[in-house]
C-alpha cells in the first residue's frame, strides 16, 4: 500500500547514499533567466555538457517587459540576463522559447499547456513555484541554482525523501469561492511554515470537482505553506485535459500512458505522515492583509488582536501590520485600493481572464485604479482573443499587457510604488515583494476584478 | 567549497520571524548573470534608505553587533528559491545560521554553499538573543564534528541534526557535484531499466 507520492518517487530512485539523501531522477527541466546562469557558468568551469539536453526547456519570463516586446529590452542589465540564457540555449544545444516566441511565456504557465507537464514525472525548476506541475499528479519542486547545475550535468538530484500530508477538502465550496480562496484559507490554517518537511497530496470531494487550471493555483501555492510540494491524483479531468496538446503522447503511446498513468493514486488504506481534513464549505472569499501568505482572512474578517498572537511572534505581527498601515483588530472590507494585478503563475491562465472579463463585463474600471491585466503566456493571449475577453476589457477601462511574471516579483517595470495598495492575484504579499514599499493584498481573481471596479475592496 | 572548522563567533542577532528570501535579498538584485557582489545587498530594504543610506536601527549597521553567525527568528528563509539569498548570507560573510526553524529550500542552499543552518529549540534561541541584548559580544560555539552549539554566556550547549553525507561533504568541502559525476554509470543503468520511458 503506497501512496500516489510514494509511487513516483519510487520509480525515480537511481540510488541512495548511505545515511543521506536519495539520488532522484528528473525527467523534465525548466529553466528561466534569473536563476539558471550561474548554473551554467559552473558547467563552463568543470567543462561539462548538459547530460540530456532533450529534457531541459528554457523560457525568459521574470525579468522582461509586459509592453513592447518586440523592441529590445530597454534595462540593459535585464537584457544581458536574457541574452545570457539565449546564449547558454545556443551554446548547450537545448529549446528556448524566447521572447515573441508563441511558446513563451511564464515557465509554470507553458508546462501545462503545452502538455510537457504530465502524470508520474519528477518535474524540477530553479522557482518555488514550480509545485504548479503537481496538478497533474507529478513530484514537482522548487530548486536552487547549485542543483539546477546538478540537473544540467545529470539529471538527477539529491534530495532528503520527504515526510507525506494529505489534505482533504471535504463537501462542496460555495459560489465565488475558487482554488486561490481554498489556498489562502488552508495556508491561513496551517501558517507558513506549517507544511515544512512535507509532500502533500490534496483530496477530498472538492479538490476532485475543480478544474485542471485551478488544481493548477492550488498545488501552486503549496509552497507558501512550507511544503515541498503538492499534487493531485491525475482523473478524467487531467487527461482530458492533456489529450491532444502539442507534447502529450500520440496513438499508441497515449494508451500505454494511459494504463500508467491510471495506476497513479494512493492506495486504500496508504498511511501518510499527517493528515489535514478542512470543510470546503466553510471558506469564504479570502484576502491577506500582512506580509507573508499565511496571514489571511475572510474579506468580512477582521485582522487578528495583539492578545491573539503567541508572545514570540508579537514583533513580527507589528512590524508587517505597521508596513502594511493597518491596525490589529481593523476590518479591510471597504478600504480604497491603488493597483490590481491580475497574472502570474497563480492566476494568468485563461480561466483567471474569464473570471475576470465575466464580472467587469459592463461595468467600469474605477477612476483610482491602476490595472495591470498580465496573461501568463502568449497561448493564454491568443485565447483571451479567440474568445473576444479583450473586448470586454477594453469597453471596461482595461488594456492587456505581454505576458511575463511582471509585477508579481517586480523585477522589470511593473513596480507598485511605496506606500500604495495593490490586490493582486500572485502568491507573495512580502515585504517590498511588488516594488520597495509596495503594499500587497493577495486575492483570487473575481476578489482582484471587484476590486478593480469598486475602487475599493469588496465582495465579488 | 572551503572546508568548515568549528567556529567560535561574536553572533548578529534578528529576533524577527518568518524572515523570507525576498527579504534577505530582494527581486531588483536578481539581475546579475554570477554569483559575486550579493553580500552588499544583504536585507537590502531593512538596511538602507531610499537613498542608499544605512538604517541606524537595522542590527547589519550597529557595530555593537557583528560577526560570523546569524541567529534569525523561527521559519528563516522561506518564499522563493532563490539561491541568491545563501550569496547574500555568505558573501557578507556568514558562516552559520542559527534559528528554531528553516525552509526547505534554503537549507538545501545553505548547505550547497558552504553555510552551515543549526536548528535549536525555542527555548535556546531565546536564551541566544537574551545573552546578545545584554552584552553584545556574547559568543556561540559551533562544533560540526560533534554537532553540537553552545552559548558561551550561559554555558547552555544543545546537539544538532545534519545527515550524515552533508556534514561529510562541508567537513571535506566536497559538492554535491562532485558525487554525482561520479555516478554516471547508474544513471544510465536506470535510464535503461525504466518500464515506463517519458
Ligand atoms: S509568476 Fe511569480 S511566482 Fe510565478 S514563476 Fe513568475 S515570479 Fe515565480
Amino acid at each position: 500500500m503506497k501512496t500516489l507520492f510514494d509511487k513516483i518517487w519510487d520509480a525515480h530512485v537511481v540510488t541512495t547514499v548511505p545515511d543521506g539523501p536519495t539520488q532522484l531522477y528528473i525527467d523534465r527541466h525548466l529553466c528561466h533567466e534569473v536563476t539558471s546562469p550561474q548554473a551554467f557558468a559552473g558547467l563552463r568551469a568543470r567543462g561539462l555538457k548538459v547530460f540530456r539536453p532533450a529534457q531541459t526547456t528554457l523560457t525568459a519570463d521574470h525579468n522582461i517587459p509586459t509592453m513592447g516586446q518586440d523592441s529590445p529590452i530597454r534595462d540593459k542589465v535585464s537584457r544581458f540576463q536574457v541574452d545570457t540564457l539565449a546564449k547558454n540555449a545556443r551554446d548547450f544545444g537545448l529549446t528556448y522559447y524566447g521572447l515573441n516566441n508563441p511558446k513563451n511565456g511564464i515557465v509554470h504557465v507553458i508546462g501545462p499547456e503545452n502538455g510537457y507537464t504530465q502524470p508520474g514525472m519528477t518535474i524540477v525548476c530553479g522557482d518555488s513555484h514550480t509545485s504548479t506541475h503537481g496538478a497533474f499528479g507529478a513530484i514537482a519542486f522548487g530548486i536552487g541554482t547549485s542543483e539546477v547545475e546538478m540537473v544540467l550535468a545529470s539529471q538527477c538530484i539529491l534530495q532528503t525523501r520527504p515526510k507525506t500530508m494529505r489534505i482533504n477538502f471535504e463537501g462542496k465550496l460555495r459560489e465565488q469561492v475558487g482554488a486561490k480562496d481554498m489556498a489562502l484559507y488552508m495556508i491561513a490554517q496551517l501558517t507558513t511554515g506549517g507544511a515544512t518537511g512535507y509532500f502533500v497530496e490534496y483530496a477530498g470531494e472538492a479538490v476532485r470537482h475543480l478544474t485542471m487550471e485551478e488544481r493548477m493555483t492550488l498545488c501552486n501555492l503549496s509552497i507558501e505553506m512550507g511544503a515541498r510540494g503538492g499534487l493531485v491524483a491525475p482523473d478524467e479531468t487531467t487527461f482530458n485535459y492533456l489529450r491532444g496538446r502539442e507534447f502529450a503522447p500520440k496513438g499508441e503511446r497515449w494508451e500505454e500512458a494511459m494504463a500508467y498513468w491510471q495506476t497513479l493514486h494512493t492506495d486504500e488504506g496508504a498511511q501518510f505522515d499527517k493528515e489535514v481534513t478542512f470543510d470546503a464549505s466553510q471558506i469564504k472569499p479570502m484576502i491577506t492583509y500582512g506580509t507573508n501568505p499565511g496571514m489571511g482572512m475572510p474579506i468580512d474578517g477582521t485582522i487578528p488582536t495583539l492578545d491573539e498572537i503567541d508572545e514570540a511572534g508579537k514583533i513580527s505581527f507589528e512590524k508587517s501590520l505597521r508596513y502594511m498601515g493597518f491596525e490589529p483588530g481593523e476590518k479591510l472590507e471597504g478600504k480604497p485600493i491603488d493597483y490590481v494585478f491580475l497574472g502570474s503563475c497563480t492566476n494568468g491562465r485563461i480561466e483567471d481572464f474569464r473570471l475576470f472579463a465575466g464580472y467587469v463585463k459592463g461595468r467600469k474600471k474605477a477612476h483610482n485604479v491602476t490595472a495591470w491585466l498580465v496573461p501568463g503566456s502568449w497561448q493564454v493571449r491568443k485565447q483571451i482573443e479567440a474568445e473576444g475577453l479583450d473586448k470586454i476589457l477594453e469597453a471596461a477601462g482595461f488594456e492587456l499587457r505581454q505576458p511575463g511574471c511582471s509585477a508579481c516579483l517586480a523585477m522589470n517595470d511593473d513596480k507598485v510604488p511605496a506606500g500604495k495598495y495593490a490586490v493582486s492575484t500572485s502568491n507573495r504579499n512580502f515585504e517590498g515583494r511588488q516594488g520597495p514599499g509596495a503594499r500587497t493584498i493577495l486575492a483570487g481573481p473575481l476578489v482582484a476584478a471587484a476590486a478593480a471596479v469598486n475602487g475599493k475592496i469588496t465582495q465579488p | 567549497m572551503k572546508k568548515f572548522q568549528t567556529i567560535t563567533s561574536t553572533y548578529v542577532p534578528l529576533p524577527i520571524e518568518n524572515v523570507d528570501t525576498d527579504q534577505i535579498i530582494p527581486a531588483r538584485f536578481l539581475k546579475a548573470t554570477t554569483r559575486e557582489g550579493f553580500g552588499d545587498n544583504l536585507f537590502a530594504d531593512w538596511r538602507y534608505d531610499k537613498e542608499g543610506n544605512p538604517k541606524g536601527d537595522f542590527v547589519l549597521n550597529d557595530p555593537t553587533y557583528s560577526g560570523e553567525v546569524l541567529v534569525a527568528g523561527k521559519n528563516f528563509g522561506s518564499g522563493s528559491s532563490r539561491e541568491h539569498a545563501a550569496w547574500a548570507i555568505a558573501g557578507y560573510g556568514f558562516k552559520v545560521v542559527v534559528s528554531s526553524f528553516f525552509a526547505d529550500i534554503f537549507r538545501n542552499n545553505a548547505l550547497n554553499n558552504g553555510i552551515l543552518p543549526v536548528v535549536v529549540s525555542d527555548d535556546f534561541l531565546r536564551g541566544l538573543f537574551n545573552a546578545s541584548k545584554a552584552d553584545p559580544k556574547s559568543t556561540v560555539t559551533v562544533n560540526l564534528e560533534e554537532q553540537t552549539i553552545t552559548n558561551n554566556t550561559t554555558g547552555e550547549c544543545e546537539q544538532f541534526e545534519i545527515n550524515a553525507y552533508k556534514k561529510e561533504c562541508l567537513l571535506k568541502g566536497l559538492d554535491d557535484i562532485d558525487f554525482l559525476l561520479s555516478n554516471k554509470d547508474k544513471i544510465v543503468a536506470y535510464e535503461q531499466q525504466r518500464t515506463y520511458a517519458y
